[in-house]
């Protein structure tokens, strides 16, 4: 009781990788399109999300009667910024750009920002279907949220630290996915739910043509798709730090195996969306809140249990 | 230097986005403008080296606000955003209690004679704070925060009988 932790040095990047980390953050955000357009069958995958940008780009914004420009703007905004922000705090290889103290809370607390980013452009455009979406991802907000803090805070839980490079290096002989597999897989759900992505894109849904995005097009649209798969691609490498031991592995160097291990979890994030149909929202809130947190809150015990017999 | 230029900005903003949740005519508006005043305030934390704190602010407030435009704009007086709507009643007493309190605080803090630094900040601010509030009391504070959550995740268990599509499970 009462003993200060030692407080280790930030092992941050220099400077200048601020700059660079949108260029990779879009990089491997084109391969993980390219990658999608493979597995939805399409021919000349690698064209697509080209394409796709440059359609948007020149297309026309369209514009709604009375609709809250000011909000729809913000929220369509925040969600790439939000990813960047979020990704500020990820372990390229050894060193994040930014290696904060509370590296896990940040990162958790810039997710959450889509939380509102979604709501902000569903309700900016005064559409019914707009809002719809907005509130469906609003309503099963916190059904994504508590299991993901959860999970999230027991991987820290078991470094003792919100450090990102500290949770890294606690996994050292041992990957966090081994002693707490619960949590990663609740994790990869959540972190996939909160991006809206896959079975959990009942905010952007078909069968309400399009949800909070239905009358976004042109700039607005690409803003706010290319926002989500940021902030996708960002949630997935998250895992990696968190639960797959980061940089370690044998002869490649750290930055190479961060790159593999987010690869494979981004493919595993793309494969589920393929795979399985869009999740009825109350069976999944109810799930939620009646397996998923407790079962996570059990797996945080564990972990605790393990922490103070090893210390 | 950027710290005192970070402090102004912030604290600026703080002030003047709570300006507009008074000032703006819609309830969607007025919720993210208390939102982005509560985040500068986040920032001022974060400035006092309380990284901990600053960034749980930001997290708890987003999700605080979020839930709350839900409800703020089923129950207040703007549906659906369509009619102008202001946040203020009684607009000559509410402003005055306002600026007053304002003038109150802030002479306040420079009037007030501050004790000098003895002794240096703890390595880790969030560590020390955590023991000076809670100190022994750590055991009884997280049992009672299980408790508490438990009682959430129970009663929303025994209010959600039935999903959307009735009581078919």
């Amino acid at each position: 009781m009462g003993e200060m932790p030692v407080v280790p040095d930030p092992a941050a990047l220099p400077w200048w990788s601020a700059l660079l980390l949108p260029v990779l953050l879009g990089f491997v955000t084109w391969l993980a399109l390219v990658g999608d357009a493979a597995f939805a069958g399409e021919r000349a995958a690698l064209a697509v999300p080209g394409r796709e940008v440059a359609r948007l780009l020149v297309g026309q914004r369209r514009r709604t009667v009375a609709g809250d420009v000011v909000l729809g703007r913000i929220g369509a905004g925040v969600l790439p910024v939000a990813a960047l922000l979020a990704a500020a705090v990820l372990p390229l290889g050894e060193r994040p750009v930014a290696d904060l103290s509370v590296g896990v809370v940040w990162f958790n607390a810039m997710e959450v920002l889509a939380w509102a980013a979604v709501w902000m452009v569903g309700w900016g455009s005064n559409s019914a279907l707009g809002l719809v979406g907005g509130y469906r991802f609003v309503a099963q907000g916190l059904a994504y949220e508590l299991p993901h803090m959860f999970a999230i805070i027991t991987a820290a839980l078991g470094a003792e630290s919100l450090r990102l490079t500290t949770i890294v290096d606690a996994q050292r002989d041992l990957w966090f996915v081994v002693i707490m597999p619960v949590a990663f897989v609740v994790y990869l759900m959540s972190a996939a739910a909160m991006a809206f992505w896959g079975p959990f894109d009942a905010p952007v849904d078909r069968d309400v043509a399009g949800g909070a995005a239905a009358e976004l097009s042109g700039v607005d649209r690409l803003v706010f798709a290319g926002g989500r798969w940021l902030l996708l691609v960002t949630a997935a490498a998250m895992a990696v730090p968190l639960f797959l031991g980061g940089g370690a592995g044998p002869l490649l160097p750290a930055w190479v195996w961060v790159a593999v291990k987010t690869a494979a979890v981004l493919a595993l994030l793309l494969w589920l969306r393929h795979r399985f149909p869009t999740v009825r929202m109350d069976r999944y809130v109810e799930f939620a809140w009646v397996v998923l947190i407790p079962l996570t809150i059990a797996q945080a015990l564990a972990v605790a249990l393990v922490v103070l017999g090893g210390a | 230097m950027l710290e005192i230029v970070l402090f102004w900005v912030l604290a600026a903003a703080a002030l003047v986005f709570g300006y507009l949740v008074f000032r703006l005519d819609s309830m969607a508006q007025v919720t993210f403008a208390l939102l982005a005043s509560f985040l500068a305030v986040a920032g001022l934390v974060l400035l006092l080296g309380l990284g901990y704190l600053g960034v749980v602010i930001a997290l708890m407030m987003v999700i605080e606000m979020v839930i709350m435009a839900v409800f703020m704009i089923m129950f207040m007086m703007n549906p659906a955003g369509l009619m102008p709507m202001t946040m203020v009643h009684n607009k000559a007493g509410s402003a005055v209690i306002a600026i007053g309190t304002f003038v109150v605080l802030a002479a306040g803090i420079l009037l007030v004679d501050w004790p000098t630094r003895e002794g240096e900040p703890a390595p880790d601010p969030t560590f020390a704070l955590g023991e000076a509030l809670m100190g022994g009391q750590m055991l009884t504070m997280m049992t009672l925060g299980v408790g508490l959550f438990a009682t959430i995740v129970a009663t929303v268990v025994l209010s959600t009988d039935r999903g959307r599509y009735g009581g078919e499970r």
